[in-house]
């Protein structure tokens, strides 16, 4: 993996004329998690999708940019709230899918390791059908991985999850994304304030960043600060930002 | 054994409303035959009957075959290529307007009295059921499958075989299972045009005998033959439609 790059969002969206965003700077420090938290519709995917070089539906006008002058666009992996796994495939072939559809050879070695990483070796010949949704989430956190990209995008991975595997993913992703840039895309204040390096709280109004508890992340879910941060993050939700 | 045992049931139970339709209309046999003699034809004409039968089927089965791959064929072209679908998809609905089986007489002016006029007619019945379910299978990708094809910087080809035909085949599997109930109809209309085998043929000429119940034990035969056809293709694609 090459150095994980900064990268900047700068710019404003408008879907068919109505503005979606407004003019807003956004910058995922390198190898840090940049939380971005809001609720339904301020256009917080869309800035991930933008950043991914997906389909959005609307119109962007600005530039995405990374430290390193480099183009951003081949050098992220993607996950979101729905686990994407190939249904007809085995564990072991979602994971290595990237490899596939690039026409390459797919490295068993680190499959293998990181299938172990998420504990599911035993479950490698399995189709997805037969895992249970903390599982699915953790074979696409290894396919997100196995793409080995300095930049990480996630797009509320664990918001589907019951509350004992949304913490139990939380601490997982956070030990294997270290030294990644990784942008979550989340509406759950308690997420934020456990795994952001820095936290931007979106609403139509624009960013305001909150700063974070000082504790490493992943932030434990008693920490004092953390629980105190959150309670802000909702706060600041509920109000709609001043 | 209790599988069978609805389907056993009503079958006994047509064959009575019949026989009891037979009873008390006491119709002549040429004009309705009972079950009784249809089965006692059907078994003294069984090699005659097996003879025709060999020849529809081996029509049929050609049929299916080219009609599988030709429509295989054109939903993948359409699904690559917007022109293609620009170009085409307009006249494919176009056909489906038509009675395809108005065009039987000139097939046989084209292709002959022999097989292949009979495997076409079945070609152009079941190619376009094939074609449509597949191409729209190949059209409703779930849009998440291809955001992360995107991301992992996948040419459209390899997102074509490795996730959007997979992701089709379940509507292939109801595509080819319809056309193995349609094919036997389109090599039997194929047959009343112009044939000298068949059980269509065979069927024409026990009606213009008044042998109603010849004809009656060669239209079940066609029955049968589809029906084990339509479940012969359930089966081999099981696999296909997901189903375990």
């Amino acid at each position: 993996m090459t150095p994980a790059p900064a990268i900047t969002v700068a710019g404003s969206a408008s879907i068919d004329g109505a503005r979606l965003f407004a003019p807003l700077t956004l910058t995922l420090e390198a190898a840090q998690w940049t939380c971005l938290l809001g609720g339904s519709g301020v256009g917080k995917s869309t800035v991930l999708r933008l950043i991914a070089g997906l389909e959005t539906g609307a119109e962007f006008s600005g530039a995405i940019t990374a430290s390193d002058d480099a183009p951003v666009l081949k050098r992220v992996a993607y996950m979101a709230q729905d686990d994407l796994l190939l249904p007809w495939a085995t564990v072991a072939q979602n994971v290595g899918l990237g490899a596939r559809l690039r026409g390459e050879q797919v490295d068993r070695a680190r499959l293998d390791d990181l299938l172990r990483r998420v504990r599911l070796t035993a479950h490698a010949a399995k189709r997805p059908a037969e895992l249970s949704g903390g599982q699915r989430q953790r074979v696409a956190l290894a396919r997100t991985l196995m793409e080995d990209k300095p930049v990480v995008l996630l797009d509320e991975p664990f918001s589907a999850l019951d509350a004992r595997t949304r913490a139990d993913m939380q601490e997982l992703a956070a030990e294997l994304l270290a030294g990644r840039t990784v942008l979550l895309v989340t509406h759950d204040p308690a997420e934020a304030a456990r795994l952001g390096h820095s936290i931007q709280v979106m609403t139509a109004a624009g960013l305001t960043p909150v700063a974070p508890p000082t504790a490493q992340i992943p932030r434990a879910v008693d920490d004092a600060a953390t629980l105190e941060c959150q309670a802000a993050l909702l706060r600041m939700l509920r109000e709609g930002v001043q | 054994m209790t599988r069978w045992l609805p389907a056993v049931a009503a079958t006994l139970f047509a064959l009575a409303i019949w026989q009891a339709v037979v009873s008390l209309t006491d119709l002549p046999r040429f004009i309705l035959p009972g079950p009784v003699l249809v089965a006692e034809t059907w078994w003294q004409s069984r090699w005659l009957i097996a003879e025709h039968t060999a020849v529809t089927a081996l029509e049929v089965l050609i049929g299916l075959a080219c009609g599988a791959v030709l429509g295989v064929a054109t939903a993948l072209q359409l699904a690559s290529s917007r022109i293609a679908r620009v170009l085409v998809q307009p006249m494919l609905v176009f056909t489906q307007a038509l009675p395809v089986f108005a065009l039987a007489p000139i097939l046989t002016l084209w292709l002959g009295y022999g097989l292949w006029s009979k495997v076409a007619m079945a070609v152009l019945i079941i190619y376009f059921p094939i074609t449509a379910a597949f191409f729209d299978g190949l059209m409703r990708t779930p849009v998440g499958y291809l955001d992360l094809a995107r991301t992992m910087q996948a040419s459209p080809r390899a997102v074509l075989w490795h996730i959007r035909v997979p992701a089709a085949l379940p509507q292939l599997a109801s595509g080819l299972r319809l056309a193995a109930v349609y094919a036997p109809i389109g090599a039997v209309i194929g047959e009343w045009v112009g044939a000298s085998k068949g059980l269509g043929y065979l069927m024409l000429l026990a009606n213009g005998r008044a042998k109603t119940d010849l004809m009656f034990a060669a239209m079940l035969t066609l029955g049968v033959l589809s029906v084990l056809l339509h479940l012969a293709m359930r089966r081999a694609t099981r696999r296909m439609a997901g189903e375990r």
